[in-house]
């Protein structure tokens, strides 16, 4: 019976976020398919709703895609994506390679260390996302305090700031904390006694470690990449400020097109295109939070 | 695990926190820094703060954050609380599916799409663009962080207390209230807590939705940074990192002493 009916609590969420997200989210889709013109605002609209019926039809029938067309033929648009998934690529690998032996240290201290270790690394993301990655700017400019370093030192100096190097550094620190938890998550839960019984039985503690404990952690280690991986494809502060005008990324693009170009139609296809790429990705996270509240 | 950490576990957690906390450390630092160079150490001055009170574009967008981050944070809390109800105890209701769907999309989408479609919104809808805008932005992005925090508290206590007081004669919504609420009410304050975190650090979404007027400390800070490093900026984010770590520290101390009780009790 429960199964049939509506829930009551859900009401107000649920129409608060068919208004405020899924509605908004056809206006992109909408948008994107209609065409630029000088003006305010800067776009003329294919579909007529007034006209109702005869209006759609006229709609569908002018249907053209042309600012998608546009996007394809453009080699700036095509490098800003393969460049945002290469450099997310990137950095979830890198976030995998250092936070997995940080999560695997936590997870073997004791309990009352553990606890102030876990504190230690979710404070940085209750702290302001902007000011951290301004701090990295003090240090990776051409005068900046690494450079600095090195040459006390008596190395090379390098040139960070603006570069893609400098956007996987901001990449790498403003998403640690979201790789680290998952991982630590399944590490924490772990049985020891498998690792004993492996060992027991001949193994290694290497190739116990390989044997057992690594793949049991792959869920936390795919939750961690996804949830790295996803918001980092678009992200947009860590490449406008460490990447400068050399690193093009989709968060930025759809940001420049929408208050530098006023092409709106544009800054929409980018935002679909983006989010198209992004379904697969999302859709797989979902099954495997609500495989794990489930639990 | 019962095995302690060995030399390099020890060595791993050591240079992850290092790399987590030394700009932060070098930020701070440098906030009292008396030559506005960064890299040249001119002595220990507190300049930077006392050019801050006086800087009355500052403190009002400090204002409007934090309206906008309470009035956003309380609406999403209280929809969040709702939606983490329907969702733990509503069992398949209809639409489940697109409403869950809903709820955790935002959690991962990036805030550049957000900010897009729901600007997009609000020119629809010839919406005067401003404090309201933005508080109603905030409240959507907010909504789905809070659900998640009550959900997973939700999630653990047990359906049949709130039935026996509704055998006993409340009606479902007495037998929440005065049942389920109270022990849920840590993971409403911690949804309500980040609520407001993500708010207060919000650029992106803040960017597409506020208009003249309402301006917020992030964009502020943000068309700071653009024109290059000020020690200025070094002052407000040290005094933004000393809030969040005093709160956070308040709030680990307060768990500590309640950790006893709590497993007790279960």
């Amino acid at each position: 019976m429960r199964g049939r009916r509506i829930s009551l609590a859900a009401i107000a969420p649920y129409a608060w976020l068919l208004a405020f997200f899924a509605l908004p989210f056809a206006l992109v889709v909408k948008l994107s398919l209609s065409d630029t013109v000088l003006a305010i605002p800067p776009y003329a609209p294919r579909l007529d709703w007034s006209k109702g019926l005869p209006g759609l039809a006229a709609f569908v029938r002018a249907l053209d895609f042309e600012t998608y067309a546009r996007l394809a033929s453009d080699s700036l648009y095509l490098s800003a994506y393969l460049s945002s998934l290469r450099l997310a690529a990137i950095a979830t690998v890198l976030l995998a390679l250092i936070g997995y032996p940080m999560a695997y240290g936590i997870a073997r201290c004791s309990p009352d260390t553990r606890r102030i270790l876990v504190a230690a690394v979710i404070l940085p993301f209750w702290t302001s996302f902007l000011i951290r990655i301004y701090a990295w700017i003090a240090i990776l400019k051409p005068a900046g305090l690494l450079n600095v370093a090195l040459a006390a030192l008596h190395l090379p100096t390098v040139s960070l700031l603006n570069s893609e190097t400098g956007v996987l550094v901001g990449l790498v620190y403003a998403y640690l904390p979201f790789m680290v938890l998952p991982l630590y998550a399944v590490l924490e839960r772990q049985d020891e006694s498998l690792l004993e019984a492996a060992e027991d039985l001949g193994s290694t503690p290497l190739a116990a470690f390989w044997r057992v404990t690594f793949p049991l952690s792959l869920p936390g280690l795919g939750a961690g990449a996804l949830l790295c991986f996803i918001p980092m494809v678009g992200e947009f502060v860590i490449p406008d400020l460490l990447g400068g005008s050399e690193t093009l990324m989709l968060g930025k693009t759809i940001w420049t097109e929408f208050f530098s170009n006023r092409d709106w139609p544009a800054a929409s296809a980018v935002a679909i295109v983006l989010l198209a790429t992004l379904i697969g990705p999302i859709a797989l996270y979902q099954r495997q939070q609500s495989k794990m509240l489930g639990r | 695990m019962r095995r302690g950490p060995n030399a390099f576990n020890r060595l791993a957690i050591g240079l992850g926190l290092a790399f987590l906390y030394a700009p932060m450390v070098l930020l701070v630092a440098f906030s009292f820094n008396a030559s506005k160079l960064v890299t040249v150490w001119g002595g220990f001055s507190t300049r930077w703060y006392a050019a801050l009170a006086h800087d009355q574009l500052l403190l009002d967008s400090l204002w409007i954050t934090l309206r906008v981050g309470v009035l956003s944070a309380t609406a999403a809390t209280v929809l969040g609380t709702l939606a983490a109800v329907a969702l733990v105890r509503s069992g398949r209701f209809r639409g489940r599916a697109l409403f869950s769907g809903m709820v955790y999309a935002p959690l991962v989408l990036p805030e550049v799409i957000l900010g897009l479609s729901l600007l997009l919104l609000f020119i629809a809808f010839g919406a005067p663009r401003g404090f309201w805008t933005v508080t109603l932005a905030h409240t959507t992005l907010t909504l789905c962080y809070a659900t998640v925090v009550v959900q997973a508290r939700l999630a653990s206590v047990d359906p049949t207390l709130e039935e026996a007081a509704q055998d006993l004669g409340c009606t479902p919504v007495m037998a929440f209230v005065k049942v389920t609420l109270p022990l849920i009410a840590p993971a409403v304050a911690a949804a309500w807590m980040l609520a407001l975190t993500l708010s207060f650090d919000d650029l992106v979404i803040a960017s597409f939705t506020s208009g003249p007027g309402a301006t917020t400390l992030p964009m502020r800070l943000y068309s700071q940074i653009r024109l290059g490093v000020d020690p200025k900026i070094n002052a407000v984010s040290t005094l933004l990192l000393a809030v969040v770590t005093l709160g956070a520290m308040a709030a680990f101390a307060l768990e500590r002493r309640r950790a006893p009780n709590a497993s007790s009790s279960s």
